[in-house]
């Protein structure tokens, strides 16, 4: 474990950015938090997590999968991918952390998708414990530890020092390009702040919601339960859930005609939509109820059933601050955790 | 740098035969002249033209066609009237192949075999049938019950009069629903007919077609005493990626693209029936 | 009021006026309410809900309510009867099939305009009038309840409602003719066009194409949106270009214009904090300006401005001649 004074920050990051793209939250005019590229002057985000997920910087919003120039009959298909600069995520929290790992078991399992992997490797993500969680945060209920949060290297902001590990290769590369302004220490403060962190994360309002009901139940004895009609019934059927969740990564491939040839885009998509599985002769989910349970269904039921038992969430609560409603997976999981 | 599946590969349209008012055959092959890849019987492939759409389609050639592949289109959406608009020559973007496949070397493996499709619903059967005629000292006896709304609605009419009915241990029976001029044969709806005919229990069935006459065949089926592990069918739902990554043509936690597109009807029965 | 509301609702379905109601359900915090149907007393007494943060304006839900068997009771705000009375204008509601009791609003507490505050880890919040008070993980915290309004309650247009009622719960309220309400688009109409034009980038390229602002806007009904529509090359989902991603809130600004009851919940929902309703302000300031004052939803049967044609309709060149950057 390394050390280095918070004071010095400015400097650190100047540092990072020179030899790396160095991508942290940042307050923007708003006063909400999103990712930003650092330039001199920028200064981190305080606050526990951003709008949107760090799912981007491997899985952006839209990503330009390859181009077609069309000539009579004729068609040429240019690939026009390019390995993409080294950067930086830092200041990630245990839960985007955590959800990279789901990301993977997607997009890393064969065929490999070439696009995510390519950003994965060329991407080094530094994490940041949390402090100060919210009320919203129930990272806990799936194994999270928002005091040691994964990533290539780890930080804990304590007593007006910032401490760092490394806990990868990657992370070991990292620390090297700042290793003249780190001194060797202990862990003594970071286990201090840990266990004041424990404390305040045990008492959180969701810290003991369970998981219980879908592990005793079947696939289709969830499927079938009443309980979705009600709590889909004021789903206003937007994406707003689906687009700031870190794990939610269902895509839609589109053709754009810029007029001088075709671009194929990959855009994020979303299963609440009405049109997600519309087909030219039939939809196989023609309900808002059945496109809100299949999102529900995904990350509680299907992704556990395909990956060991490991849940398609990772708790940040983005979805319960964001929901135009106030719908969200935590209620979901209560109204069946009730039988 | 990594492969990419999902940037595909040009293919030349060679060949296009009309089958039914609105069904044409497309045939397809690379830039080279050549096979663009290998498939297995029941595969699929996303057939795609740029700027029009890309979209998941059956390859009814069989594996044992060593020159091209064939695909059995009908016109219902924006991308299948483009296509069929298209002309000798053409080239499109094919990817793939993908899916799982029927399991002509193993399950299907010296076995009766009855298959049964309505309308369209030939076209992933049609890859079967001839991969079996052409490897016929594997299998056991062929039946195959075929209908359709009408006589001109029949595909690959000519392939099964000139071809199929003259195989070896092998039984055509075609169907239409209602009367038409010039036609003797059965005139009645698939899952009566299935039922006329009594086929013996011990066959493996491959059944594909709208979903209203699987439902009733089906049902008809299991009334003769056939059982769901014996039943097989394909499926078909709307997909972007074909490799179990977009997220949107599940059946519960399987991904018809990657886990499908063929299933028999005990592993559906364990999945929700949202199809 | 939450028990008046209560005790009304529960006399209405017992004597079978109605068969349910559509309100306000409670959740695991104080502010996040969701909408919801009810249909016993049990369930309105365990968790029917209005307090200060009942935002959700429920008209929308009409739509979809109005054509299921029975009649449905309404709770509406000021504000959300406009929404209603406009919905109702352009036949999108079976006024038949609904029985309305208005109730009164002293503006909502809105959890983003708390949270953007800088106050963390709210567990709960109260309100005595004039202060609230927020329940943290990390201690007690106060603010003024006119601090903690949403952007649609700062600026609301009137606690008066629109006379679409069957009845009324508590006292009716007021026009608000502070003249806050237009106070942010004139600061837009006195920027030069390329700040404005700055200002519009920066907040719509926040945009991430939810559709949260469509989709909870009682003037979006629209059985099929054109963004819904893969042929119109605009279809939903993430904008490809910065083009659509403009596009996109333009058009549909355009589209309610005249129509729009100026709700706010565009604004109110949107997940990147975007000043939605600036766009909508300004198109009913235009109309206001150029056809005289107009207030939608507020009559059911007047012709709006902009599919009322007379003779002493604006010429389309008043907006050069008026000149400026507006």
């Amino acid at each position: 474990m390394y050390k280095v004074s918070a004071d010095r920050i400015d400097e650190l990051f100047a540092k990072i950015a020179a030899a790396r793209t160095l991508y942290l939250p940042v307050d923007q005019n708003d006063g909400r938090a999103a990712y930003k590229e650092w330039s001199q002057g920028t200064k981190m985000s305080s606050q526990l997590n951003t709008v949107r997920s760090a799912k981007g910087f491997f899985f952006p919003q839209t990503t330009n999968l390859c181009d077609f120039n069309l000539k009579d009959k004729e068609i040429e298909v240019v690939d026009i991918r390019d390995e993409s600069e080294d950067f930086v995520v830092f200041g990630v929290r245990a839960c985007d952390a955590r959800s990279f790992t789901i990301l993977d078991k997607v997009f890393l399992a064969e065929p490999v998708d070439s696009y995510y992997a390519t950003r994965r490797e060329h991407g080094t993500v530094v994490t940041m414990a949390c402090t100060e969680p919210e009320e919203t945060c129930f990272c806990s209920v799936f194994g999270i530890d928002a005091t040691a949060p994964e990533g290539d290297a780890s930080c804990w902001c304590e007593g007006g020092d910032l401490y760092i590990r490394a806990n990868t290769e990657k992370g070991e590369q990292f620390v090297s390009l700042i290793s003249d302004m780190l001194t060797e220490c202990d862990d003594t403060a970071v286990k201090a702040q840990q266990e004041r962190v424990k404390d305040i994360l045990s008492k959180l309002p969701f810290a003991n919601v369970s998981t219980d009901y879908f592990e005793k139940n079947t696939l289709l004895d969830v499927f079938n339960s009443e309980k979705w009609a009600k709590l889909s019934e004021s789903c206003l059927a937007c994406g707003t859930c689906t687009f700031v969740c870190p794990t939610c990564q269902c895509y839609d491939i589109k053709d754009f005609d810029t007029g001088h040839g075709i671009k194929r885009y990959r855009t994020w998509d979303s299963c609440m939509y009405a049109d997600f599985t519309k087909m030219a002769a039939a939809n196989s989910r023609n309900t808002q109820m059945q496109r809100f349970r299949q999102r529900f269904m995904h990350k509680l039921v299907y992704f556990p059933d395909n990956n060991n038992g490991e849940y398609g969430c990772v708790g940040c609560g983005r979805c319960l601050v964001r929901c135009p409603i106030s719908m969200n997976i935590v209620k979901v999981m209560k109204s069946f955790g009730e039988e | 740098m990594h492969n990419e599946t999902l940037i595909p590969r040009i293919g030349v349209v060679t060949d296009i035969r009309q089958d039914t008012p609105d069904v044409k055959t497309f045939r397809v092959v690379g830039t080279d002249g050549k096979k663009l890849f290998e498939h297995i019987p029941g595969q699929c492939a996303m057939v795609s033209m740029p700027g029009v759409g890309e979209g998941m389609f059956s390859i009814t050639s069989s594996p044992t066609n060593t020159e091209f592949m064939e695909f059995s289109i009908k016109k219902c959406g924006t991308l299948t009237s483009w296509l069929h608009s298209m002309d000798v020559g053409q080239q499109i973007t094919v990817r793939g192949p993908y899916g799982n496949g029927f399991p002509v070397e193993t399950t299907f493996k010296g076995k009766n075999l009855l298959f049964i499709a309505g309308g369209i619903g030939l076209a992933p059967l049609r890859s079967v049938i001839n991969y079996v005629r052409d490897k016929r000292e594997n299998y056991g006896s062929v039946q195959i019950v075929y209908g359709s709304r009408s006589k001109d609605d029949l595909v690959d009419y000519q392939e099964i009069i000139d071809e199929w009915m003259k195989c070896p241990d092998t039984e055509v029976n075609l169907t239409i629903d209602r009367e038409q001029e010039g036609w003797d044969g059965h005139v009645g709806f698939i899952p009566n007919y299935v039922k006329e005919l009594q086929p013996d229990t011990s066959k493996t069935v491959v059944m594909c077609g709208p979903p209203i006459m699987i439902k009733f065949t089906l049902a008809g089926l299991k009334e003769l005493g056939f059982t769901d592990t014996n039943v097989f069918t394909t499926m078909e739902l709307r997909m972007k990626c074909a490799i179990g990554k977009c997220g949107r043509c599940n059946i519960g936690n399987k991904y018809v693209c990657k886990d499908g597109p063929v299933f028999s009807f005990d592993q559906l029965s364990e999945l929700p029936n949202e199809y | 009021m939450q028990e008046a509301i209560i005790k009304r609702a529960k006399e209405l379905l017992a004597d079978g006026t109605v068969n349910r109601v559509v309100g306000w359900k409670a959740g695991d915090f104080a502010y996040d309410v969701t909408p919801a149907v009810f249909t016993s007393a049990e369930e309105l007494d365990k968790d029917f809900l209005y307090n200060d943060f009942c935002a959700p304006n429920l008209s929308k839900y009409l739509i979809k309510e109005s054509r299921k068997e029975g009649k449905v009771l309404v709770f509406l705000k000021p504000c959300d009867s406009y929404s209603f009375n406009q919905l109702l204008k352009e036949h999108r509601i079976l006024r038949d099939n609904v029985y309305v009791i208005a109730i009164p609003c002293r503006g909502k507490v809105d959890i983003g305009t708390v949270r953007d505050s800088g106050i963390k880890g709210i567990t709960d919040m109260e309100c005595d009038g004039e202060t609230l008070t927020i329940h943290t993980l990390y201690g007690d915290k106060t603010m003024s309840h006119a601090d903690s309004l949403g952007d649609k309650c700062k600026t609301c247009k009137t606690k008066k409602h629109a006379a679409c009622f069957d009845e009324m719960i508590g006292e009716e309220g007021e026009p608000n003719n502070d003249g806050k309400r237009f106070e942010m688009v004139e600061k837009l109409e006195a920027m030069t066009s390329e700040e404005r034009f700055n200002f519009w980038r920066n907040e719509l390229s926040k945009c991430i194409r939810c559709n949260a602002c469509r989709n909870v806007c009682p003037a979006c009904s629209c059985e099929n949106c054109v963004f819904d529509n893969p042929a119109s090359g605009i279809q939903q989902r993430a904008a490809v270009t910065s083009f659509e991603e403009n596009m996109f809130h333009l058009i549909r600004a355009f589209h309610v214009a005249g129509r729009c009851t100026d709700c706010g919940e565009c604004t109110r929902v949107c997940p990147q904090n975007i000043p939605l309703h600036l766009l909508n302000r300004k198109y009913i300031k235009d109309i206001n300006e150029f056809y005289g004052e107009y207030q939608a939803g507020e009559n059911f049967d007047e012709r709006a401005p902009l599919n009322a044609y007379t003779f002493t309709d604006c010429e389309p060149d008043v907006v050069y001649k008026r000149g400026g950057n507006a």
